[in-house]
């Protein structure tokens, strides 16, 4: 029987604290690091069997039109080519994330500029990848086509469900002591996992295994058993590895579902791999996004009204859109309030999650925003936002879980030395930089997902984990082991986690930074059904037990494992749903950012001196792989300030930057000085565990603390990143 | 076409393709996938092995091009429970999330400590003709061939400074 439970109301317990093993969150190394380290984690293309085939996937150079004939014949006759595939199957883009169901399907259609139409399949991979770049595509050109967001022939859509408004935002500008209204951009960003998108698919009979790269395996059999049109109990995904998705391989994608189509047809296991350029072009990219803000303040800095208008875009039949305004409704105080999205219908490469959807860029601009009231209205940035910490959810009317901004804000001002700042910008120059800082906070909505998971306490005394779930980086394992380590008294090389198997109970999945707290909270469950199981073995009560160190301690009994057990398993199996939490509290992550940088008053360029981070994400799992998640954050941040752009064309949309050598990435000396301090938390309206997600937290708002700097250091107020060098030297004072 | 090299100490004949990379000639040919593809382009650093004791992205080179050539790669470093210096350094400072970059970031530092060690200056370095001192500026310069998305740079950084620690004694 599987202890279930149905998130509807407040957990005050807090059984991880009551626990004897005391290694929940504790910075213990990652279980599968070794691996990882010494080259053996095995992702996967490193599945390659043998006598796979290769196939190699080609794309169409059209913004929009259509495919009328690809010669096959030409590219079949080279020496080892095994098929050519233009199935009507191929997928057009990827699934967004949790669809569970096939995304757009079809070669005859040409969307966007380097939609993928076709697989050449040979025996080796040069062979595969001669044959690509050999095959003659017709293709036909509407010479229509809109590939920008800003073509007024651009069809727009304004949701009504992503409009809100509350009050009379015009009014309360009006009335304003001080006001902002401005318009900020950002463009489109690119995801850039390392790992590109690949796929070995190998059918045995009807039933398909895949070795795939991706996010949240549940829903990505789904989605590739609809797009092949059979049944997903045929399907089977594994990913034990993934590196790195941030939201990039959420939903089952182009190269899948081609390996599955050739080695299907082939009879062979077939390997078919993305290229970085494919990847580029093929896999979601974030929208570009343009913000109108507006501000409404009172002489004392409080806030009056908050307007944020987003603009983004997609291609037709996406149902995705970036969520710029998420955080806006709960952030801060202010009566006034107008929301509201519109989307605009592109032919360029699709738009879906890239690391913190929504907040990522919505918060930027709206704390870069706050940075102008605080220097129109003469109060410190930091001040003017603790003077607009609101209460409760100012727009639902329901209280905040658990809502740390204030101290986050305070931590962070006091460690990295917020008083230094000079509040008169361009006053501080060392040799020739100019040097200021910035700050901004920092909030992401918190989720929980339904989510499944077993723990078998094996005769032997060692807890094995199942489930679907994946690590992308995560640090899955750790967290995984570390709770059931905790719950079942065990040390940490007693626990072994397996994950990424649609075979096993399915998780949650990895994104929206609901891992670790979804698929905990089920193994928390699994262990909790195991501590029942023992108490009945043992004729003991639930709170006379503790266990620790692979014995059993009850009353003056202290007895191992493999005595109570004799050779037999324990089966634990834990389901949690979310449930009325969900409505009743607003939840949600808070931290805020500090950043010094230089400017240099010659080039306009912009390094970063140094970054601190304090989070709060209720309790913290693991000290080493949160912090880590969190410096991956910020260093996302980092990019999106100064340095990430996807480029595209005016004419047919394609994206001009579609490599690492021109889509430019943080590399190592973009990256010092980093800091993080997570503060201490418990947040019993999340899940048994109070613990909340931290994966993108890093990200949300970071970007402004860096921009907010620049300004500081130089005057120069950036509203259209990245602020790279050029924006901001048009601003600085003539060389004298 | 036939080529003779040495991988991880052990002699090996490769029958491959005359277009097959270094990277794909380890990874396809001789099944050591450690050594990861990230861009096929040398704009990542995931392909990083050493070639005679020098650090080169394997994805830029042909594999009939490595004759006679001594090749280490991520398995020649260590085992998983025989780590290196610096694979045990990444290990506790958690240089790596998702691991993908992580081989070729543990082959790049291990050439790169033998750069410094043999005086070679960087862009970074004060002074051309002294042995650079092993800072993290110079460390993040020597370094940023090698991309992490997941961004485990800071703590790279602090592994690279712990194992060229132990180096020295």
């Amino acid at each position: 029987m599987a202890l279930h439970l149905k998130m509807d109301e407040r957990d005050d317990c807090d059984r991880l604290d009551a626990m004897a093993q005391k290694i929940i969150g504790t910075p213990i190394d990652r279980p599968e690091g070794a691996l990882k380290v010494a080259g053996r984690a095995r992702y996967a293309l490193d599945m390659l069997p043998a006598g796979a085939c290769h196939g190699v996937l080609v794309r169409a150079t059209v913004a929009k039109g259509k495919l009328s004939s690809v010669d096959k014949d030409a590219v079949m006759a080279l020496p080892g080519v095994r098929a050519v595939i233009a199935d009507e199957r191929l997928l057009r883009n990827p699934a967004q994330g949790m669809a569970g169901e096939a995304p757009v399907q079809g070669v005859s259609d040409v969307a966007y500029f380097g939609q993928l139409v076709a697989l050449v399949v040979a025996d080796s991979f040069e062979q595969a990848r001669h044959g690509a770049q050999r095959l003659k595509l017709t293709l036909s050109s509407d010479p229509d086509v809109v590939v920008r967001p800003d073509d007024p022939a651009a069809d727009l859509e304004s949701p009504d469900d992503q409009k809100s408004e509350m009050g009379d935002l015009g009014r309360a500008m009006v009335d304003a002591a001080f006001s902002i209204d401005e318009t900020y951009t950002t463009p489109p960003h690119a995801s850039a996992a390392m790992e590109p998108h690949a796929s070995i698919a190998e059918w045995s009979g009807e039933k398909l295994t895949l070795h795939g790269s991706y996010q949240m395996l549940p829903f990505n059999r789904s989605e590739l058993a609809d797009a092949l049109g059979i049944d997903e109990g045929n399907v089977r995904i594994l990913a034990p590895y993934v590196g790195g998705g941030f939201g990039s391989k959420l939903g089952i994608s182009q190269e899948a579902v081609a390996a599955a189509i050739a080695a299907k047809e082939l009879g062979v296991p077939v390997a078919v791999a993305m290229s970085r350029q494919q990847v580029f072009e093929g896999i979601m990219r974030r929208s570009e996004t343009r913000q109108r803000i507006r501000l409404a303040a009172g002489e004392d800095g409080v806030l009056t009204g908050i307007g944020h208008e987003a603009w983004v875009s997609n291609l037709p039949d996406e149902t995705f859109a970036e969520p710029v305004t998420q955080a806006t409704p709960f952030l801060y105080q202010g009566a006034h309030r107008l929301i509201g999205q519109h989307i605009a219908r592109v032919h360029r490469t699709c738009a879906g999650s890239v690391r913190a959807p929504g907040e990522a860029v919505g918060l930027t601009a709206l704390e870069i925003a706050m940075d102008e009231l605080a220097e129109i209205s003469g109060i410190d940035p930091l001040e003017l936002r603790l003077r607009n910490i609101p209460d409760k959810d100012p727009t639902e009317g329901i209280p905040f879980s658990s809502n740390k901004l204030s101290e986050a804000l305070k931590v962070g001002a006091e460690k990295f030395g917020w008083s230094e700042r000079s509040g008169t910008p361009g006053t501080r120059r060392e040799g020739e930089w100019l040097v200021g800082m910035g700050m901004a906070s920092a909030a992401r909505v918190n989720m929980l997902i339904e989510s499944k998971a077993r723990v078998t306490l094996t005769g032997d005394g060692v807890a094995r984990i199942e489930s679907d779930m994946t690590d992308i980086g995560t640090g899955t394992y750790a967290v995984l082991s570390q709770i059931a380590g905790e719950m079942l008294g065990l040390p940490i090389d007693h626990v072994d986690v397996h994950l990424g198997d649609t075979d096993l109970p399915r998780g949650s999945g990895s994104g929206g930074s609901f891992g670790a707290a979804s698929n905990g909270t089920a193994v928390f469950l699994a262990c909790e059904d195991i501590r029942n199981q023992l108490c009945e073995k043992l004729g003991c009560d639930p709170e006379s037990l503790t266990l620790k160190d692979g014995h059993a301690i009850s009353g003056n009994q202290r007895l191992p494992f493999s005595e109570i057990l004799q050779g037999t398993d324990l089966v634990g199996e834990g389901h949690v749903e979310p449930g009325k939490t969900e409505e009743a509290v607003r939840q949600a992550t808070f931290g805020s950012y500090f950043a010094e940088v230089g400017v240099n008053a010659v080039t306009g360029e912009t390094r970063l001196r140094r970054m601190l981070g304090v989070f709060s994400a209720g309790r913290i799992l693991n000290e080493k792989t949160a912090r880590s998640q969190c410096l991956g954050g910020m260093t996302f941040g980092i990019g999106m300030a100064l340095l990430e752009e996807l480029i595209h064309d005016d004419r047919d949309g394609h994206i001009v930057n579609r490599d690492l050598a021109e889509y430019h990435l943080p590399v190592n000396a973009d990256v010092s000085g980093l800091e993080v301090v997570l503060l201490d938390e418990r947040d019993g309206w999340a899940n048994p565990l109070h613990a909340k997600g931290i994966g993108e937290l890093g990200i949300c708002g970071a970007a402004a603390s860096i921009v907010n700097a620049i300004h500081n250091a130089t005057g120069v107020r950036v509203r259209d990143l990245p602020a790279t060098l050029d924006k901001v030297l048009e601003g600085l004072p003539p060389l004298s | 076409m036939k080529t003779e090299l040495t991988v991880n100490g052990r002699r090996e004949r490769l029958d491959a393709d005359a277009r097959t990379t270094l990277l794909d000639a380890l990874r396809v040919h001789l099944e050591l996938t450690g050594t990861k593809k990230g861009c096929d382009h040398g704009q990542c650093g995931a392909c990083t092995v050493l070639v005679n004791g020098r650090r080169i992205n394997s994805c830029l080179s042909l594999a009939c091009m490595h004759e006679g050539d001594e090749i280490v790669t991520i398995e020649g470093l260590g085992e998983p429970d025989r780590l290196s210096d610096l694979q045990q350094a990444f290990l506790s400072h958690d240089g790596f999330q998702c691991g993908f970059c992580t081989p070729g970031q543990i082959c790049s530092a291990t050439a790169m400590l033998s750069e410094i060690e043999a005086g070679w200056p960087s862009h970074v370095s004060d002074d051309l003709d002294r042995t650079p001192e092993l800072s993290s500026t110079e460390i993040s310069e020597r370094m940023s061939g090698n991309i992490c998305r997941c961004s485990a740079y800071p703590n790279i950084v602090e592994a690279i400074k712990e194992a060229a620690d132990r180096r020295r004694g």
